[in-house]
């Protein structure tokens, strides 16, 4: 093997990286505040990947009517849960985001679409319906059974991952889509060409990686968010609101799922179920950050995508099975690193 | 009379074991009123269901206001705090980011002043504002726990067991500024094992066991009574021998 090809692998392999980094701190977000492993992440970034691309082409994607679907369920719920002590402020605040805000998306996207419409547009429009989707499943499928155990929460999550898939299959077909390039400059140094999407790819992680760091470690928001995460207990005591701050991380999970995929669909054409597998790498990545650390989860994605790479030269038949045996090792470290299990107490 | 708390008749069950059994209290504004009692006399679990982390059957009152339908994060906002037994803090990040928390329900221009006060209340919290609260001496924990309750500038504050395992000088600390919180306005409801402590600094008393009062009144008259006193002052009648 030569320099060149090597450095060829290695900026493949850390444009992947940086992809499944930013999937790795969504799931850590998501596990430390709801105790949920987000396996629907996938979803996120096909639904997101998709949407952009349907979008392109001058369609309306179904997920917008999803998001109005849901919206109806969560303000059914809202309801619902809320039945013995209606306040109008309440039902107001449940009808603005449930109702208003996803039907009024659905009238701006179809007032919105077209062949010619910028990219940006697009960009924005999608990113807002896999928001929106992202809140109401949080609504619906997890802040009723909040309390429950990690088990419980996974199996749900298992759930959700099947069904945001099979609607998947319904709103994109069975065919893969691509979506443009958000941009066509590119850059040459040395035999290293740096497409502007590449560019766009390295500038994002790293603009999420401290965009996240200042939010968690700056803001009153962010703080609460952490404090959700060490001691419920505690922070409802103090007076915040644990299902506020798991909206709040489904709300980022989801946007920072919809934007993987909005980066990745110009670069390689995307089926309704590759999300997954893509989620799952950020998932081995947060796995080998022990699900807390959001640092060594990046340097893990980073990891990932660069064996991913050489082992899609060297083996490519292979290509998988390297990549998710690396998970092996880790388990078997941290295992020995800490012996003993400890059960959950609720 | 218009009390700040009120709690009429309330039983609170785990499951079908009933560990309180039609109690009622009341707190009005300024005062310091103690709950004192063996362990599991279901002191905690009243203070629990007060805040609305347990659910009880019965009236509970705040300010005059039902408390029935709102949730701890609403009763939080209302003025009311509890500094539960395990303290509950937030083990991973710093003594100042605890407080900051602790005023999340406040303005930031209210929780700048809020601080200020909080750390003359305990000078020992702003040597260590940057420390991790996990690492913090029990007696330093108790201290920020209390920090944080009132960060949220309470008009009632809950304490539960504030001395357990804590060297008798922190408890006297610890005691002098629950009596201090008065002069500033704060109400205090005390749950206390170290029955004496509790005494000197309580308004009025109440004894429980086996989750019912049994007896209530002001704390000089329940410090004078010769049952409290043999059973939770440690005060021995005569012609009885110590175990």
């Amino acid at each position: 093997m030569n320099t060149t090809i090597m450095l060829f692998l290695l900026q493949d392999g850390i444009t992947n990286g940086a992809i499944y980094a930013l999937l790795g701190l969504a799931l850590v977000l998501v596990f430390a505040v709801t105790r949920v492993i987000l396996i629907p992440q996938g979803e996120f970034v096909t639904y997101g990947a998709l949407s952009y691309a349907m979008l392109a082409t001058g369609q309306v994607p179904g997920t917008a009517r999803l998001a109005v679907a849901m919206g109806l369920v969560a303000f059914a719920l809202d309801l619902f849960f809320a039945r013995k002590a209606l306040h109008a402020r309440l039902v107001m605040r449940s009808v603005a985001l449930n109702i208003v805000f996803p039907v009024a998306l659905l009238g701006l996207v179809y007032a919105l679409v077209g062949p010619h419409t910028p990219v940006a547009v697009n960009i924005a429009l999608a990113l807002l319906i896999v928001a929106a989707i992202g809140l109401f499943l949080y609504r619906i499928a997890f802040q009723p059974i909040a309390h429950t155990s990690v088990l419980v929460l996974l199996i749900a999550s298992v759930g959700c991952h099947l069904a945001l898939q099979g609607l998947g299959l319904v709103f994109f077909g069975a065919e893969g889509l691509r979506g443009p390039a958000l941009s066509s400059a590119a850059v040459t140094a040395g035999p290293l060409r740096f497409t502007g999407q590449s560019l766009a790819v390295y500038g994002l992680t790293v603009g999420f990686i401290v965009a996240l760091w200042l939010f968690f470690g700056y803001t009153r928001t962010g703080k609460a968010l952490r404090a959700t995460a060490v001691n419920r207990l505690g922070a409802r005591l103090v007076g915040i609101r644990t299902t506020l701050s798991g909206q709040i991380a489904f709300l980022l999970a989801s946007v920072i799922g919809a934007i993987s995929g909005i980066l990745i669909v110009p670069i390689t054409t995307l089926y309704y179920d590759t999300g997954f597998l893509i989620g799952l790498k950020g998932f081995i990545a947060a796995i080998i950050g022990g699900l807390v650390s959001y640092p060594l989860t990046a340097v893990a994605a980073i990891v990932v995508g660069i064996v991913e790479a050489f082992s899609s030269f060297y083996a490519s038949n292979f290509k998988e099975v390297i990549v998710f045996t690396l998970i092996l090792p880790v388990l078997v470290l941290r295992s020995l690193a800490a012996p003993q299990v400890e059960e959950e107490k609720d | 009379m218009s009390a700040l708390l009120s709690v009429t008749d309330v039983h609170i069950s785990y499951g079908k074991v009933e560990a309180v059994r039609g109690v009622s209290l009341d707190v009005a504004a300024n005062e310091i009123v103690t709950i004192i009692g063996a362990n599991g006399a279901g002191k905690t679990t009243l203070l629990n269901a007060i805040m609305g982390v347990l659910p009880v059957r019965g009236r509970t009152t705040f300010a005059g206001v039902d408390m029935a339908p709102s949730d701890i994060e609403d009763r939080v906002a209302t003025g009311l705090s509890l500094v539960p037994e395990h303290r509950e803090l937030f083990g991973t990040m710093n003594v100042e980011d605890n407080l900051e928390l602790g005023a999340f329900r406040i303005a930031k221009s209210t929780a700048a002043v809020s601080l200020e006060r909080v750390y003359t209340l305990f000078p020992r919290l702003k040597e260590r504002r940057k420390q991790l609260a996990g690492t913090l001496s029990g007696g330093e924990q108790q201290m920020l726990a209390m920090g944080r309750a009132l960060m949220g500038a309470p008009k009632l504050l809950m304490l539960d067991e504030p001395s357990l395992g804590l060297a008798p000088i922190i408890v006297a600390d610890i005691f002098r500024i629950v009596g201090e919180l008065r002069s500033a306005g704060v109400s205090v409801l005390l749950v206390e094992q170290n029955a004496q402590a509790a005494l000197q600094i309580a308004d009025r008393a109440y004894v429980m066991e086996l989750g019912e009062f049994v007896l209530s009144g002001t704390a000089k008259d329940i410090a004078a009574n010769k049952g409290v006193a043999a059973s939770y002052l440690g005060f021995q009648h005569e012609g009885e021998s110590a175990i």
